[in-house]
């Protein structure tokens, strides 16, 4: 009976859910911080674990999505395996404790006009394929769904990038191979 | 499925989860501490153990506790403080995550996740950041080795685990770990369900190979290289002292008791006896009582795999590095990749 109101009181009449875009909206804050610490840190494996937080954040977004799933890949792919290899390969070559005075190059001004302009394309991207939509509460996706998805209609698309990692890889061993 | 008589408010559910997680993990790791640590390690070295904290030393894990509790919280001069005592807090906190998914009974689970199994592996691969980051931060270079080379084994090893499971959700046809109980709890062997189909049996090299993964994932012995003693000191935890040493320690038997929670649910049927034992058809029909079977069961098959995972640390001398990477690369990812491709063959051929 408790959770019946409650759950009244959170999803509103048109099957919005608040307390689903209070979440969206604390983490959002949380991830812009993150990411800003990541660029003014003053120590690289710091910066470094900034970036596994707003990581993270984006795992939690795609979980508030109901794409699980993806979810559960960003979390596997980006910090278990993409930042794992980031702070192996800061400690194997440069990482000092503390502040660190020459991190920023010469060119650092030249990425704000970048940042801006894809923040632009994909402000741009999201209003015009979405617009006015309301997107109402769905549940999750099933992750039977994905698979059928992309063993199905998409299947080669899935072929032709698994053939970009096959060469990343192959190109890859013969770069590291001595003889 | 809800047949409690007392409607429990959400807060109220909310915390019994939280009470019950922390049970599920503290439990096991005290009980594989005294049990295989203290005394079964003892008597393989013909000795007694711990005998003078109450019965049999069975109060000396507790006393042990009160001691590293009162201990002074010392990070050395030089080390990155913030990130130093936050790092056993990551490794902590990835185990309390690893619990959340696994079922210990037809309602006595935390949560129902429809990818559960690849939740687990995922949650478990972040502790290697905790890790990492410990050997850095101490500003010591015995554990910035540790530290590497823990991340260096961790990363060789998760991909043997990954690939191991795969055989599993392939023959049970679902990532849900309740439904992975299920489909080994229903499942016949050549049309006898006596003992429902265990995957034990039809993946036992993906077992085989689960569990080695798991020794090397905890970093016990033959592959505990990044805290090998006698050239690294203790490698990442070498500056942790008092309760963030402790934080590590019981991170690692805590995540040894959950990893053999969760390997009892993929290839031993997990909290279920055969349902057809009780004329049960399916998870509905499930008796309530199983709610408390269930852990016992969970519990029992729990201390059997960590049983396995003592002796071995027990017995077997220490891999070098490159055997062990060799022995990742070179033959365990062939065989569980040759693993996968015959799970599937057989599973579009029956």
């Amino acid at each position: 009976m408790t959770t019946s109101i409650t759950g009244a009181m959170l999803l509103a009449a048109d099957g919005i859910n608040i307390a689903m875009n209070v979440g969206f909206g604390i983490i959002a804050a949380i991830m812009v911080f993150a990411a800003l610490s990541v660029v003014t840190t003053r120590n690289v494996v710091h910066g470094a674990l900034w970036l596994v937080v707003v990581l993270g954040g984006v795992a939690a977004q795609y979980l508030l999505a109901g794409a699980e799933f993806v979810a559960i890949s960003q979390v596997l792919v980006y910090i278990g395996a993409v930042m794992v290899l980031f702070l192996f390969g800061i400690m194997l070559t440069r990482a000092k404790i503390g502040a660190d005075t020459d991190l920023n190059n010469s060119s650092w001004g030249l990425g704000i006009p970048v940042a801006l302009l894809m923040l632009g394309v994909l402000v741009w991207a999201v209003i015009d394929a979405f617009g006015d939509t309301v997107i109402t509460d769905r549940g999750p996706t099933p992750t039977v769904e994905i698979s059928d998805a992309f063993l199905g209609p998409y299947l080669l698309p899935f072929l032709a990038i698994s053939f970009v990692l096959l060469a990343a890889a192959v190109g890859a061993i013969v770069i590291a191979r001595k003889d | 499925m809800y047949s409690l008589a007392i409607e429990i408010p959400y807060w109220g559910q909310s915390l019994l989860r939280v009470l019950g997680g922390l049970v599920a993990v503290l439990l096991p790791a005290g009980t594989i501490v005294y049990v295989f640590l203290f005394k079964m390690m003892s008597f393989m070295q013909s000795r007694l153990g711990p005998m003078e904290a109450g019965p049999y030393g069975s109060l000396q894990l507790i006393a042990e506790v009160g001691k590293w509790l009162q201990k002074e919280d010392i990070a050395p001069e030089k080390a990155d403080v913030r990130i130093f005592k936050m790092a056993p807090i990551i490794v902590l906190l990835s185990t309390f995550l690893l619990v959340v998914v696994v079922p210990f009974g037809p309602d006595a689970y935390f949560t129902d996740f429809s990818v559960g199994i690849f939740y687990a592996l995922a949650v478990g691969s972040v502790s290697v950041i905790g890790i990492l980051v410990a050997g850095w931060a101490s500003a010591n270079k015995y554990s910035l080795l540790g530290g590497l080379r823990a991340a260096g084994q961790l990363i060789a090893y998760e991909l043997p685990m990954v690939l191991a499971v795969v055989g599993v959700v392939i023959q049970a046809g679902s990532m849900n770990l309740q439904d992975i109980v299920v489909a080994q709890n229903t499942g016949q062997i050549f049309g006898w369900g006596g003992l429902g189909n265990p995957y034990v049996i039809t993946q036992f090299v993906g077992f085989v190979i689960f569990m080695i993964a798991v020794q090397a994932e905890l970093t016990q012995a033959p592959f505990d290289m990044p805290i090998a003693e006698s050239e690294l000191v203790s490698g990442y935890m070498t500056e942790y002292s008092g309760f963030r040493f402790l934080m590590f320690f019981i991170g690692e038997f805590a995540t040894a008791g959950v990893f053999a929670f969760i390997a009892s649910v993929l290839f031993l049927g997990g909290w279920g006896v055969p349902f057809g034992w009780f004329g049960w058809e399916s998870l509905d029909q499930v008796s309530n009582w199983m709610n408390i079977g269930g852990p016992l069961i969970m519990f029992t098959k729990m201390m059997v795999l960590t049983f396995i995972i003592m002796w071995v640390r027990f017995s077997y001398p220490r891999f070098r590095e490159d055997q062990l990477q060799r022995f990742a690369w070179k033959v365990l990812i062939p065989v569980s990749l040759a693993n996968i491709v015959v799970t599937a063959i057989l599973k579009v051929a029956f």
